[in-house]
C-alpha cells in the first residue's frame, strides 16, 4: 500500500518534471527540473531494491552532469529566445513522432511481457539475499566483465587525451610561476651591487 | 570465475598496445612536444609488434565468451594493426611539416587500433560496443585534430554527431536483441534465432544493429557524414578512416551476422542487399560531379563498401572470405592513393582538386603511373588486383543465388569507371593548368604510395597465393546456409 503511494508519486514526480524540463521558459529552471526527474528516478531505484543504484544516480547525474549542464547554462551567453523560435511550428511533428515512438515502445513492451523475448532462458538467478547491492555488483564487474570494464577505461582515458589535444594551447608569451626556481634563489644570484661613484651622477644603461 | 592466466595471452596483442600506448603517453609526457617524432617511431615499432604478437598468440575464446581469437579476428588484427602502422608513419611525416607536431598522434592511433582489434574480437554485444566507442572516440579527435582548419573542425564534429547518433541506433538494436534472446552472446543468440520461426521483436534489433554498423562502414543510405569528413579531415587521417576501420567493421559485421544470426540468414541478407544497391548507385553517380579528389574517394569508399557487403551478403564461407580478400586488395589500394595524394602538392598547397592533376606526367612521370595503375585496378581492370577482389566477391555472390545484384554491382563499377579513367586522361594527356612544377615530395608518402602500385600490379599475382590460403583459413566455420 505505502509503496504503492510512493511509486505512484515518484513516477508522476518524474513524469511532470521531465514534461516541465522541455518546457520551461527559462533554462536554469529547465536544469533544475531535471535534478528533480533524476532525484524522483532515484527514488523508483530504491523502492526496486537496488540502493546503489539510486545513489550513483544521484552522484553521478545530479552531482556532475546536472551541475554541470547548470554551470554551461549560466556560463555560456547562449541566446534562447532565439533557440525555441520554431517550437509551435515544430510542435505538431514532434508530436507525431512521439506517438510513433510511444507506440512502438508499447508494442514491444507488451511482446516482452507475453514471453516473445527471453522465452527460451532460464528465470534470472535471484540475488543472493545476504549479499548487498554494491558486492553483488562488483563481484560480477571485477570478474565476468573485468574486459569490458578495463575497456571502459581506457575509453575514458581517449576521451581525456582528445580533450587536452584539442583544447590545450601553449601560448608563448605567457609568463608561469616555477616553484623551484623560486625556491633555488639566493642572496648571491637575486642581488647584484655595482659600484657607483659619488657624486658623479647615474646612467640607467650602466645598471643593466 | 574465469581464470585471467587463461585469458590474458589470448588478448596478448590488445594488452601490448594498451600498455605500450601508456607508456608512450607519460613518454610523451615527460619529454614535452618535441619528442613527437620519437613517439611516433616507437609507436610503428609497437603496432608492428603487436601484428607479431597477433599472427603468434594463441586461440580461443576468454573473459565468458566477450572475446574471441580465432583465424578471422587473428587476419583482421594483422590487418588492422599493419595499416595504423601505416597511417602513423603517413601522419608522423605530414604533422611535422605542418608544424602541428604532438606526441598525441600516434597514440591516438595506437588506441584506436585497440578498439579496432576489440571489434574484430568481438564475441559479445557489449564487447562489439565498447570495441567501437573506443576506436570512434579516437578517430573523432583524429578529424579534428588540425583545429586551426575551419574544415577539419566542421569534419571532427559532423563525424562525432552522426557517430553518436549512429551509435545510439546501435544500442537501440542491441538493447532489443538482447531483450528477445536473452543473452548478448553471439553464441547464444544464435541458439536463440535457430529454433522456430524468426521473431519479429528480434528482427527489429537486427534491423538497427545493421544500420548503426551501416553508419560505420559509410555504406549508403547511411553515408552522408563520409564525403564531408573525407573532405575536410587531414589527409593521413582519411588515410587511417578509409582502411582500418573499414576493415574492423567488416570483420565486425561479417561475424555478427554469421555466427549471431547465422539461423535466419535469409531476413539480414535481404537488407544488406539494399544497402549493397544503393551503395552501388551513390558510389557510381555520386563520383561524376565531384571536383575534389578526396570526395572522389570518399564516393568510391561508398561503392566498394557495397562489394564488400556484397560478400556477407552471399551468406557462405565463401562469401566471408571473398569479402576478407576484397576488403584486403581494396585497402592497399586505398593507402597507396592517400599516400600518393600527400607527395602531391604545389608551392607548398597539398593538390585537392581533380583537375590540378591534369599533366602529371611531364611533372611527375613515376606517380603518374602509379596514380594510373591503382586508379586501374579501384576500377577493377583486370590483371590488376581491384579486380581479384571483385572476381571473388562477384563469384561468391553469384555461387549463392545473387548474381542479379552481382550484375547491378558490375553496372556500378562500369559506370565509376568513368571517373577514373578521367583522373587517368587528365594526367596523361591533358596540358598543365599552369607552370608551377609540384613541390619536392616526402619520401615516405611517395614510397608508400609507389610500394602500393606495385603490389596492385604485378605484386598482387605473387600475393593472391599467399592470401588466398589466408581467407580461406580465417573464413573458414563460418557462413551459414
Amino acid at each position: 500500500m505505502l509503496q504503492g503511494i510512493a511509486f505512484y508519486l515518484l513516477a508522476t514526480v518524474a513524469v511532470v518534471s521531465a514534461l516541465l524540463v522541455v518546457t520551461a521558459r527559462n533554462p536554469v529552471h529547465s536544469v533544475l527540473f531535471l535534478i528533480l526527474a533524476f532525484f524522483s528516478s532515484a527514488g523508483l531505484f530504491v523502492l526496486l531494491g537496488a540502493e546503489f543504484l539510486a545513489m550513483l544516480l544521484v552522484v553521478v547525474y545530479v552531482g556532475a552532469v546536472a551541475v554541470l549542464f547548470l554551470f554551461v547554462v549560466m556560463m555560456l551567453d547562449v541566446d534562447f529566445v532565439r533557440l525555441r523560435e520554431g517550437f509551435a511550428r515544430y510542435l505538431p511533428f514532434a508530436l507525431v513522432i512521439a506517438a510513433v515512438l510511444l507506440t512502438e515502445m508499447i508494442l514491444i513492451s507488451l511482446a516482452v511481457v507475453n514471453g516473445g523475448a527471453a522465452a527460451g532462458l532460464d528465470t534470472l538467478t535471484p540475488a543472493t539475499p545476504e549479499a548487498s547491492n554494491i558486492e553483488v555488483i562488483g563481484r560480477v564487474l571485477y570478474t565476468d566483465y573485468v574486459y569490458i570494464f578495463q575497456a571502459a577505461g581506457i575509453v575514458l582515458l581517449i576521451a581525456m587525451i582528445g580533450a587536452i589535444v584539442l583544447t590545450l594551447r601553449h601560448k608563448p608569451g605567457v609568463k608561469r610561476q616555477s616553484v623551484a626556481t623560486q625556491v633555488g634563489r639566493d642572496a648571491k644570484t637575486a642581488i647584484e651591487i655595482k659600484a657607483a661613484v659619488t657624486g658623479a651622477g647615474l646612467n640607467p644603461e650602466e645598471l643593466r | 570465475m574465469p581464470d585471467l592466466s587463461l585469458a590474458l595471452p589470448l588478448a596478448a596483442s590488445e594488452l601490448t598496445l594498451t600498455i605500450g600506448a601508456l607508456v608512450l603517453l607519460v613518454l610523451g609526457a615527460f619529454l614535452g612536444e618535441k619528442s613527437a617524432r620519437l613517439v611516433s617511431i616507437l609507436s610503428v615499432a609497437l603496432l608492428v609488434a603487436g601484428a607479431a604478437v597477433a599472427a603468434t598468440g594463441p586461440l580461443g575464446v576468454a573473459f565468458d565468451g566477450a572475446f574471441v581469437a580465432d583465424p578471422l579476428a587473428v587476419y583482421g588484427k594483422v590487418a588492422i594493426y599493419l595499416l595504423s602502422a601505416v597511417a602513423v608513419i603517413l601522419g608522423g611525416g605530414w604533422i611535422q611539416r605542418n608544424r602541428i607536431a604532438k606526441f598525441e598522434y600516434p597514440i591516438l592511433i595506437v588506441l584506436a587500433a585497440v578498439g579496432m582489434s576489440m571489434m574484430a574480437s568481438s564475441g559479445d554485444l557489449i564487447s562489439m560496443y565498447v570495441g567501437i566507442e573506443l576506436h570512434s572516440l579516437a578517430l573523432y579527435v583524429l578529424a579534428a585534430y588540425h583545429r586551426d582548419d575551419l574544415k577539419a573542425s566542421e569534419a571532427g564534429l559532423k563525424y562525432f554527431v552522426l557517430g553518436a547518433l549512429s551509435s545510439g541506433l546501435l544500442l537501440y538494436g542491441a538493447s532489443l536483441v538482447y531483450g528477445f534472446t536473452g543473452s548478448m552472446r553471439f553464441e547464444d543468440i544464435a541458439a536463440v534465432a535457430a529454433d522456430g520461426e524468426a521473431n519479429v521483436g528480434l528482427i527489429f534489433g537486427l534491423v538497427f544493429l545493421i544500420c548503426g554498423l551501416a553508419f560505420k562502414v559509410s555504406a549508403a543510405p547511411f553515408h552522408m557524414w563520409t564525403p564531408d569528413v573525407y573532405e575536410g579531415a587531414p589527409t593521413p587521417v582519411v588515410a587511417l578512416f578509409a582502411t582500418a576501420p573499414k576493415m574492423a567493421a567488416m570483420v565486425l559485421i561479417g561475424r555478427v551476422l554469421s555466427e549471431g544470426f547465422g539461423g535466419i540468414h535469409d531476413q539480414w541478407s535481404q537488407v544488406l542487399i539494399l544497402i549493397c544497391l544503393i551503395s552501388f548507385a551513390v558510389g557510381a553517380i555520386g563520383g561524376i560531379a565531384q571536383k575534389d579528389v578526396q570526395r572522389l574517394l570518399a564516393y568510391s569508399s561508398i561503392a566498394n563498401i557495397g562489394y564488400a557487403l556484397l560478400g556477407i551478403a552471399a551468406g557462405t564461407e565463401q562469401g566471408l572470405q571473398a569479402m576478407l580478400m576484397f576488403m584486403t586488395l581494396y585497402v592497399i589500394d586505398q593507402i597507396g592513393f592517400f599516400a600518393i595524394l600527400l607527395s602531391l602538392s604545389k608551392s607548398g598547397r597539398p593538390i585537392r582538386r581533380i583537375a590540378d592533376l591534369a599533366g602529371l606526367k611531364t611533372d611527375r612521370p613515376l606517380t603518374a603511373v602509379a596514380i594510373t595503375i591503382l586508379s586501374l585496378s579501384v576500377l577493377g581492370m583486370p590483371p590488376f588486383s581491384g579486380f581479384w577482389g571483385k572476381y571473388y566477391v562477384f563469384g561468391a555472390a553469384a555461387e549463392a543465388g545473387y548474381w542479379q545484384v552481382a550484375a547491378v554491382g558490375l553496372v556500378a563499377s562500369v559506370v565509376a569507371a568513368f571517373y577514373y579513367l578521367r583522373i587517368i586522361k587528365l594526367m596523361w594527356f591533358d596540358a598543365p593548368l599552369d607552370a608551377v612544377k609540384t613541390d619536392k615530395a616526402p619520401v615516405e608518402s611517395q614510397w608508400i604510395g609507389w610500394a602500393s602500385a606495385a603490389f596492385a600490379f604485378p605484386l598482387v599475382i605473387v600475393g593472391l597465393t599467399w592470401l588466398e590460403p589466408l581467407t580461406k583459413i580465417a573464413a573458414s566455420g563460418f557462413g551459414a546456409g
